[in-house]
């Protein structure tokens, strides 16, 4: 009886807060909005010398770009016609110009001709874009969902078997590189056990249909979301252990609650603050990640492009691709941020 | 007795909140820790051993090829099998290695280098150059470190010089965030006060006072950055654009693994990728362990 006023006592103060919230809904918007212009306005600068650098890299390179644009030819070629190509593609320009030309080109949408592929850079993206995206879209929800059973299961048993095992192989798999855990997949389940396929996203020719896919998208969504993992799943079992301990769950306890509401209920959301967090500030390594199961896998997208694009000294694609990881760095701690504005009461702005 | 048992289960719940907050999240963690240190060191050292004494010793060279003897799984002869030119597996994986460890220990003394420098130049000038350092900083944490990694060598081909720029300049970061936390607290002490106020110059305070006193905190951050460099070594040697294909680094080795995998020839990987990775777990064993002893506060702070 006592107990169950208690409980009245907290949903009704939970009912409470929710009005707050919705109160505050109108200035949250705003606090995510200014959060966001704040952030665009900090991007700018980075990627701009990001820009120059990567350009700088490029225009300091003992590489010269009159090789790869003619190719063999560049023996047979006359000393005149190597000027004018060079005086045609801006070559001889001083290198601020250079660097106005490229980076104007960027923002316009021109992003230049990739060699290694024959086709424009913006063609090569769109095509291989969504491949990553699929791959790395995949990869990171294995990963937050073993994050999510494994880090609470470990945490409520903590010093069990299960917990011990969990935490070593964790700590072990964090010194393994995700193209170690490739071969071992292509290892046990394609070559030993044959269940699926070593490499790209089809088999040889065949369409591009849902099950095909599917099929190819098994084996390295699952290498890159267990390589990612680890890490997930000792920082959500070290959030929710610190959350155990908190007067409120302790509360929870003491009120005689069941323990799976005690940790599903109270523990685990203060827990998934801070994941949420560390989710978005994970993108540089599911870029890697993704570089090095693209490569093993043949998985056409843009990360192994990035590959193709480093071996054949294809500085467009270079570039752009570099610039386009650190955009995605930028968007996922901002995607982090925002989060964590709108889902925890105590954030009121970009702190 | 059921309730007792209870009681019991709250007040372990209760002691392991306590002992949570108080920051020595488990019982016991001396001796595990002075474990972990044991295994570590010992595992490294018998893989430095092995590395150096290993290719020196063997008959063969980790480079002769022996068509007579082709893809051979593990015998007595061949410990590790040999790869599609006939080259013997054990001594190649094990030059292999030396070759990694020497790679990535270059590249931690640079790192340590550049980010001692950068750190302690930020943290004691502070201002603006602490700011302009900082958000540079940001700036370089920002491009994945392997694509910048790709970006580098592939731009400077085939040397050895560009995979060790390219590891140094992804990895100064940590270090020069550890060195300028410290100077910051460093600056604020009596003794560099005293510096001060016996009229010496911030050249002269920076040289004689600061950097002995980080050198301890910037060579703990060497071992912490030794494993990040053997892997991103690896990864590059791996695709290709890391070492040139006449060191035998345990990347290259398996980049040449792969497609002998698909032909069934596990051992190509499976001894290179154990090797690899008992090296690493070894350097970030004795790296943990070494944090937490001389930075006691960092383990209830960070808790990770």
């Amino acid at each position: 009886m006592e107990r169950a006023e208690l409980d009245g006592g907290v949903v009704s103060a939970d009912v409470s807060a929710g009005v707050a919230a919705g109160r505050g809904a109108v200035s949250r918007r705003r606090a995510v909005g200014v959060l966001v212009l704040r952030r665009i306005a900090l991007a700018v600068p980075v990627l701009l010398v990001v820009a120059c650098g990567v350009f700088l890299l490029g225009a300091a390179s003992p590489f010269d770009p009159i090789h790869q644009y003619y190719g063999e030819n560049v023996f047979t070629a006359s000393d005149q016609q190597l000027d004018r190509t060079r005086d045609e593609l801006g070559l001889d320009d001083p290198i601020v110009v250079r660097f106005g030309h490229w980076l104007g080109g960027i923002v316009t949408g021109d992003l230049g001709t990739s060699r290694v592929f024959h086709q424009p850079v913006a063609d090569v993206l769109a095509e291989r874009l969504p491949w990553t995206l699929l791959l790395a879209g995949t990869g990171i929800v294995v990963a937050a969902l073993l994050a999510l059973v494994l880090g609470v299961v470990t945490a409520w048993r903590q010093g069990g078997l299960l917990d011990r095992i969990v935490t070593a192989v964790g700590q072990g798999m964090e010194g393994l590189p995700s193209f170690v855990v490739a071969f071992a997949a292509i290892g046990v389940f394609s070559l030993g056990l044959g269940w699926l396929p070593v490499a790209g996203v089809t088999d040889g020719d065949a369409d591009a249909t849902f099950a095909q896919v599917a099929e190819h998208l098994v084996l390295p969504a699952l290498v890159l979301g267990v390589s990612q993992a680890p890490w997930l799943v000792l920082h959500l079992r070290q959030s929710l252990l610190t959350a155990l301990a908190d007067d409120h769950v302790i509360g929870a306890r003491a009120r005689g609650l069941p323990e799976r509401l005690v940790v599903t209920g109270h523990a685990l959301p203060t827990a998934l603050l801070p994941f949420l967090n560390v989710l978005g500030t994970r993108v540089p390594e599911l870029v890697t990640g993704a570089v090095l199961v693209e490569t093993v896998f043949s998985w056409p997208g843009a990360a192994s492009a990035m590959v193709e694009a480093g071996l054949a000294v294809d500085y467009p694609l270079l570039a752009v691709l570099a610039l386009l990881a650190t955009v995605a760095v930028l968007l996922g701690s901002l995607l982090a941020d925002i989060a964590t504005v709108v889902t925890d009461p105590r954030v009121r702005a970009d702190g | 007795m059921a309730e007792r048992e209870i009681v019991a289960g709250a007040i372990g719940q209760w002691r392991q909140a306590a002992r949570t907050r108080a920051g020595t999240p488990r019982g016991g963690a001396g001796g595990r820790a002075r474990l972990r240190l044991g295994v570590g060191a010992g595992l490294l050292g018998v893989l430095v051993l092995a590395a150096i004494v290993v290719p020196w010793l063997w008959p063969a060279s980790e480079q002769l090829f022996d068509y007579t003897q082709v893809r051979l799984p593990p015998s007595g002869e061949h410990v590790f099998g040999t790869d599609q030119a006939g080259r013997d597996l054990f001594v190649r994986t094990l030059a292999g290695l030396r070759v990694s460890l020497l790679v990535a220990a270059i590249c931690a003394v640079g790192a340590i280098t550049l980010g001692t420098a950068v750190g302690a130049v930020a943290g004691f000038l502070g201002g603006w150059p602490d700011r302009v350092l900082m958000r540079l900083l940001d700036t370089v944490n920002a491009v994945p470190h392997l694509l910048l990694g790709i970006v580098i060598v592939a731009l400077y081909r085939g040397s050895l010089t560009a995979v060790i720029v390219s590891i140094v300049v992804t990895h100064w970061t940590t270090v020069a965030r550890i060195v300028r936390a410290e100077v910051l607290s460093l600056r604020r002490r009596p003794f560099v006060d005293a510096a001060i106020s016996g009229g010496a110059t911030r050249g002269h305070i920076l040289r004689r006072h600061i950097l002995p006193a980080v050198a301890g905190q910037a060579a703990l951050s060497a071992v912490l950055v030794l494993p990040h460099a053997v892997w991103h070594e690896t990864a590059l040697s791996f695709l290709g654009l890391g070492l040139p294909p006449h060191l035998a680094s345990i990347g290259n080795i398996l980049s040449d693994a792969r497609s002998e995998l698909l032909l069934g020839g596990w051992w190509n990987v499976a001894f290179p990728s154990v090797l690899l990775v008992l090296t690493t777990l070894a350097t970030a064993g004795i790296a943990a362990t070494l944090r937490d002893r001389l930075v006691p506060r960092r383990r209830s702070e960070l808790a990770l």
